[in-house]
């Protein structure tokens, strides 16, 4: 399956002719008899004995092509050649520029109306991007940006916000084979100046601002990155809906505790959008009702424990966790992870704890290198308290609460860029 | 005559491809110093030893040396530089 990954990478790190050699797939919970016999087998993909091109990447003999250090230019043009209606759409559509929903074009006037929601100018880079660690970073400035924002159907005075989207260097189209997403939560002032919904029905598709402006991070994140093209630039299995669009504030005139982004170090007068890797799982549930610690402790397990959750608690559930002594969000989120446990054998086993946590422990982390010596059957903490976010959105219908699945990344300033 | 219109490349700026020359080839693998770089994925570590093990059993005058970066999909210069210092080559794996 990654043949053309990996190919693809040599070549855009000047390596046209890196010798490759390949085995079949998965790696991942073979037996080491069935990896030997990857190694005494056949190379799927280049044909022939797998250890003898190993050996012959070693120590063949190298053409003239393997010294040429071939180096070439691979730039963008601003605009595209003129043409219809019907045949652009066609074009934005192939080329996988889109979401595969209609697009708005984005002709030069309304890029610069886009341009008109921000002081900074067009050229000013904003930032860079890649779809994966080992994937190379491309550059963008402001019009950039200003041209996904149009594509998306963003208007004007959301364009500080995805602004700041933009220059987080987080992506919205991770290559990830898990089909990892990114959510984001906006904070401050703004939320109410461009209309933001943080009420009735913030997390669905009710409200122009929320909906387009994580439209339009996903659509910058795929294009400005260099793309996100299935078994190409993304490798995704199953790909995430919260792809088409995850973007939402957080309901602070109705929330008992301190806002998100107050909690990360900014003033409550300032605006900002906070990022979480995830969107995995989502668990529900109702309450804080008589047996809500039972319902915690059966959701927070269920969770998986490379990735901790995101609570999107309903107002009406953040008061009753107030009424039960949670004068904080800190003080549920150490409750939450005091409750987070799993026997060790069972958090190691899982693919991402091993692959990512794993030469932690070994380098001596806590509280990793502690679970590490753990005995089989010891219960440890999934999360860390810091690990699990509380944030507080819902329009107060019903007493409702999700865990999402979601890393928190960092919060941006989105009034650097208005 | 449909209306035409012009409209801005969505597309980001790519970094400049600089090109790199291969190594040179080694003349043969015995008494030489070949690195097998773990690169972290899970079960990674049992690849990388069937193929020691198969070095051991079929080209053993090869010296096989495993080795991994000091944390998952991070550069680790240290352990390019050792590689670099005390190696003739180096194999990288392996994913999922």
């Amino acid at each position: 399956m990654f043949a053309r990954l990996v190919k693809s990478v040599a070549r855009v790190n000047g390596l046209p002719t890196l010798r490759q050699v390949f085995v079949p797939q998965p790696v991942v919970g073979r037996t080491p008899a069935d990896l030997r016999a990857y190694i005494d087998g056949e190379d799927p993909i280049i044909g022939g004995a797998f250890i003898k091109g190993v050996i012959d990447g070693l120590t063949g003999t190298l053409v003239a092509e393997d010294l040429s250090s071939l180096a070439f230019d691979r730039s963008t043009p601003r605009l595209l050649p003129p043409d219809t209606v019907a045949n652009l759409r066609r074009q934005f559509e192939e080329s996988r520029w889109t979401d595969f929903l209609p697009i708005v074009l984005p002709t030069e006037q309304r890029v610069a109306a886009m341009l008109k929601g921000t002081s900074r100018k067009p050229e000013e880079i904003v930032g860079r991007l890649q779809p994966a660690r080992f994937r190379e970073l491309w550059e963008f400035n402001v019009e950039k940006v200003a041209v996904n924002a149009v594509m998306a159907g963003a208007r004007p005075e959301y364009f500080p916000v995805i602004l700041a989207l933009a220059a987080s260097g987080v992506t919205a189209r991770s290559s990830s084979t898990t089909s990892q997403a990114t959510l984001a939560m906006v904070n401050g002032p703004i939320r109410n100046t461009i209309g933001m919904n943080c009420g009735i029905g913030a997390m669905g598709p009710y409200n122009h601002a929320n909906a387009t402006i994580g439209r339009a991070y996903g659509l910058l994140s795929q294009n400005l990155q260099g793309g996100s093209v299935p078994n190409e630039s993304f490798m995704g299995s199953q790909g995430n809906v919260h792809s088409y669009s995850a973007v939402y504030a957080e309901n602070e005139e109705r929330s008992p505790w301190e806002p998100f982004h107050v909690e990360h170090g900014f003033k409550p007068d300032q605006s900002v959008v906070s990022l979480f890797m995830g969107g995995w799982y989502i668990q529900f549930g109702g309450g804080p009702r008589e047996t809500w610690q039972e319902q915690f402790r059966r959701s927070l397990r269920a969770c998986d424990p490379y990735s901790g959750p995101v609570l999107a608690l309903d107002p009406l559930v953040a008061r009753g966790f107030v009424d039960r002594g949670f004068d904080s969000k800190r003080k549920l989120a150490e409750w939450c992870s005091a409750n987070s446990t799993l026997p060790a054998r069972e958090y190691w086993d899982n693919q991402w704890v091993q692959t990512l946590l794993v030469p932690q422990a070994v380098a001596g982390v806590e509280p990793y290198a502690s679970y590490l010596k753990a005995a089989p059957e010891d219960l440890v903490r999934m999360f860390r308290p810091e690990d699990i976010s509380i944030t507080v959105v819902g329009g107060e219908t019903g007493a409702m609460w999700k865990m999402l699945s979601g890393t928190y990344l960092r919060s941006v300033s989105i009034d650097d860029w208005r | 005559m449909p209306r035409m219109l012009t409209v801005h490349d969505p597309r980001g700026f790519p970094p400049k491809v600089a090109g790199k020359r291969l190594a040179p080839r080694l003349d043969g693998l015995d008494g030489k110093v070949v690195y097998l770089v773990d690169c972290l994925f899970d079960n990674s570590e049992v690849f990388m030893n069937q193929l020691r093990d198969w070095f051991a059993q079929h080209l053993p005058k090869v010296v096989i040396r495993q080795i991994k970066p000091r944390e998952s999909w991070v550069d680790d210069p240290e352990m390019r530089a050792i590689i670099a210092r005390e190696g003739d080559a180096a194999i990288l794996g392996v994913g999922l």
